[in-house]
């Protein structure tokens, strides 16, 4: 049972990472428009010149 | 002239050089919209950031210091055809951003520790029924301890805060119970803990305050967005003005520094921010803002015009006789608060269902433990069984039934076109039995549609609508979108008042008032005779060809479905308009509706619907216009399209998009379903209750029961929610 004594601290670190990682993403902003995100995922990049069209 | 525009006032310094200025834009709906602004504006040199925010309609704007001058993006954006008014953040706003990023926050830490102390907890059910060691549990008894208590110290602010509050003020609400429940449960799970006992709560304890954080987080971020809304609305009406300070020296002043009596100029496509009167000039202003009604007007000297009115054609210099405070649109923004007020004496359901909730539930907690103790029982045994009661009946799933059905039925109504401004709108519009329809722009579309078009040789039709290509004016709008013309004709001259006109090889064309082509004979003869008297009268000529066009507001193309779907429902119709009276008859002849009224006032009709009221009908407005606003929030609940003037939309609890009025039913059916999932969600919550009560009574709950049967219900409630995204989309 001795092994208790690295897998809990682990598993919480493991979570507290995961809390870390919200909050921070959270105080940059990630969250104020959540409308805009959803749409700049697919959002074109600049308009390309013609490209060619391969087959 | 020479004008300088100031907006120093909204201009922040954001770290090192930069600076940051934020712009509420009108008009932004898309993904395009979105990349179009953007693109635009980081093309200006200088420019570090251009990000806008498509939730709440605004930009953010950062660029190196010195070297730009705001005004030019208003410019910019003008060019890329956005109206932008610099946005200053209001404080109630800026309270209601914090409470959401802090209830997420909340929501963050509380999801940190369930997920940690069931981590724990799991070994420990188990354990108990093989062999774990009495040290081993303890151990984790105390590691759940450190996880919960301070997770819950943080995470349970909202909760025991609002209960603070409320029991400071001698009442109670659905947090004194929570607060009360958790608090309970842990700090009997730490005198347990210190026992050495077999049970400790504080899983349940934690897991209830992030299930009752996911509804409060739901509710929150719909109350947001309404907000937004309304801060973008303050902005609109921030508005500058051209004041003469000289001659001929104009300068932008904002318009709390206008006093009555001073100039203005007010130029084409600007909207005018002072009630006045026209002491110069000529031209054509849109008053649709105030009156609904979308034909222009014409001014010219001793017209007055109001505040919200936008000037179309011509520069007019505008003498001031209210400024600010006292304006048309500074009164109807005071009525609006007014009846506004009124409605928040609405009492939400769930309001209604806490305070059945906490008095029964804490009485059965009593008599527990009173029951217990006359029934021998020790009083340690006694109070535990009391707390399990609390825990077992905190109001998890209570929480969750109302939050989630209004998530899931915004997005469902997001689907068939209906944007919600409020979250309880839900529940009140599933009560409407009356609807009240403003006609212009609400039953009929909000552009005007040329009506005989089969009329016009083609090859009049064409050159007409090229011409009409070089006119601001709404009818030569109409007749350029039904010509299907692209390219405008070079030259094209516009005479304010008249129409336009323009050489194409060697014969001139006209495109305006009947008189202005020289056609007045047209009008009386054949193609005029048959023309609906509404309609607005443009004439078309050239050479010595004359043809009359015949340019009128349509009705929505689906609202006779519309009328007929609402009367299958039983639902009361009538049409309360500040038009004329044949246009509103024609218009309800139409679509079958017996009641109408025309020429009605804003403070009439909320007087009608006040009357409606006391007849105990619950009205839902729908209507467009600015003079609408202050009856739409009089009214029980109410709708607007989409292209409302902004004051409408923030007041209506709905907005819809698109042409068809099919949202309007198609609301008020997701609207009745969602009422009768919440009520579902209710009793679900309640007949689980039921069960648990006796047996957490009886005195047999163990911590595993407790958490099963809470996630049960509240899983449960969330499923049931899911229903309304699923309900029929049947309307007409």
């Amino acid at each position: 049972m001795e092994i208790l004594v690295i897998l809990v601290p682990l598993a919480l670190m493991l979570g507290g990472a995961g809390l870390v990682a919200f909050l921070w993403s959270l105080r940059s902003g990630q969250y104020d428009d959540l409308d805009g995100a959803a749409w700049r995922a697919i959002a074109d990049e600049e308009p390309q010149q013609e490209a060619p069209v391969k087959r | 002239m020479r004008l300088t525009r100031d907006f120093s006032h909204y201009v922040r310094t954001a770290g090192e050089g930069v600076q940051h200025i934020d712009l509420a834009v009108e008009g932004v709906h898309c993904a395009g919209c979105m990349a179009k602004i953007e693109r635009g504006l980081s093309a200006i040199p200088d420019v570090t950031l251009a990000r806008v925010n498509l939730t709440d309609r605004r930009l953010a704007l950062e660029w190196k210091q010195g070297t730009l001058d705001p005004s030019r993006f208003i410019d910019r954006l003008e060019e890329l055809g956005y109206k932008a008014y610099p946005y200053e953040t209001e404080s109630a706003e800026a309270t209601e951003v914090a409470e959401s990023r802090f209830l997420l926050r909340c929501l963050g830490v509380a999801a940190f520790a369930t997920m940690n102390v069931m981590m724990l907890s799991i070994p420990v059910w188990s354990g108990n029924v093989s062999d774990m060691l009495p040290e081993q549990r303890d151990f984790f008894h105390w590691l759940s301890a450190l996880i919960a208590l301070p997770a819950a110290a943080y995470a349970g602010q909202p909760f025991f805060r609002s209960a603070w509050r409320a029991l400071s003020a001698k009442t109670t609400n659905m947090d004194v119970p929570i607060s009360i429940g958790v608090i309970l449960a842990l700090g009997m799970s730490v005198v347990e803990t210190v026992h050495h006992a077999e049970h400790a709560y504080f899983d349940a304890a934690i897991m209830l305050l992030t299930f009752l954080l996911v509804g409060r987080v739901l509710d929150q971020n719909m109350r947001r967005r309404t907000r937004a809304v309304a801060g973008n609305l303050a902005a609109l009406k921030a508005e500058t003005a051209a004041k003469f300070v000289g001659a001929d020296e104009i300068s932008q002043v904002p318009v709390a520094a206008i006093h009555p009596g001073d100039i203005v100029l007010l130029r084409p496509g600007e909207r005018c921010a002072v009630d006045g009167t026209v002491i110069e000039g000529r031209s054509e202003i849109d008053q649709s803002l105030i009156t609904g009604e979308t034909l222009y007007v014409v001014a010219e000297h001793g017209t007055p015009v109001y505040a919200g009115s936008m000037n179309i054609s011509g520069t007019l210099r505008v003498r001031v006789s209210a400024a600010s405070e006292a304006t048309l649109l500074a009164e109807i923004t005071r009525l609006l608060d007014n009846a506004l007020q009124a409605r928040s004496r609405y009492m939400r359901l769930a309001d209604r269902a806490s305070q059945l909730y906490a008095p029964v539930v804490h009485a059965a907690a009593l008599l527990t433990i009173l029951g217990w103790v006359i029934a021998g029982a020790s009083w340690h045994d006694a109070i535990v069984t009391g707390v399990a009661v609390l825990i077992i009946t905190c109001p998890c799933a209570l929480g969750l039934a109302i939050p989630t059905v209004q998530t899931v039925t915004s997005g469902a109504m997001f689907k068939s076109g209906v944007l919600l401004n409020s979250g309880d709108a839900i529940e009140r519009l599933a009560e409407a039995d009356h609807v009240i329809f403003d006609k212009t722009g609400t039953l009929t579309l909000p552009e005007l549609e040329v009506t005989n078009v089969a009329d016009i040789p083609a090859d009049l039709f064409e050159p007409a609508g090229r011409l009409a290509l070089s006119s601001h004016h709404p009818v030569a709008a109409a007749v350029a979108q039904a010509a299907g013309a692209r390219s405008p004709i070079v030259g094209a001259i516009e005479e304010a008042g008249q129409g336009v006109r323009a050489t194409i090889d060697g014969i001139e064309i006209r495109l305006g008032r009947p008189s202005f082509c020289g056609a007045e004979a047209e009008i009386g003869a054949g193609a005029g005779a048959d023309l609906d008297p509404e309609a607005s009268i443009v004439a078309f000529s050239k050479g010595n060809e004359r043809v009359i066009l015949s340019v009128r507001q349509g009705l929505r193309p689906d609202a006779p479905a519309v009328i007929a779907a609402l009367k299958a429902r039983n639902i009361g119709i009538e049409i309360l308009s500040g038009d004329r009276e044949p246009a509103v008859r024609a218009a309800a002849h139409a679509l079958g509706i017996p009641e109408w009224r025309a020429g009605v006032t804003p403070a009439d009709k909320i007087a009608r619907i006040e009357e409606l009221k006391q007849r105990g009908a619950k009205v839902l407005m729908v209507g467009d216009g600015m003079n609408d606003a202050p009856s739409l929030a009089a009214a029980h609940v109410s709708m607007s399209p989409i292209s409302a003037a902004h004051l409408s939309q923030a007041t209506a609890d709905l907005v819809f998009l698109g042409r068809p009025l099919a949202p309007v039913v198609a609301a008020i059916d997701s609207s009745r379903e969602a009422l009768r999932l919440m009520r579902q969600n209710l009793w679900l919550a309640i007949g689980y209750n039921v069960l648990a009560v006796p047996v957490a009574i009886s005195g047999v709950v163990t911590p595993l029961i407790a958490a099963a049967a809470m996630s049960g219900s509240s899983v449960l409630v969330m499923l049931n929610s899911l229903r309304a995204r699923s309900s029929s989309r049947e309307t007409l």
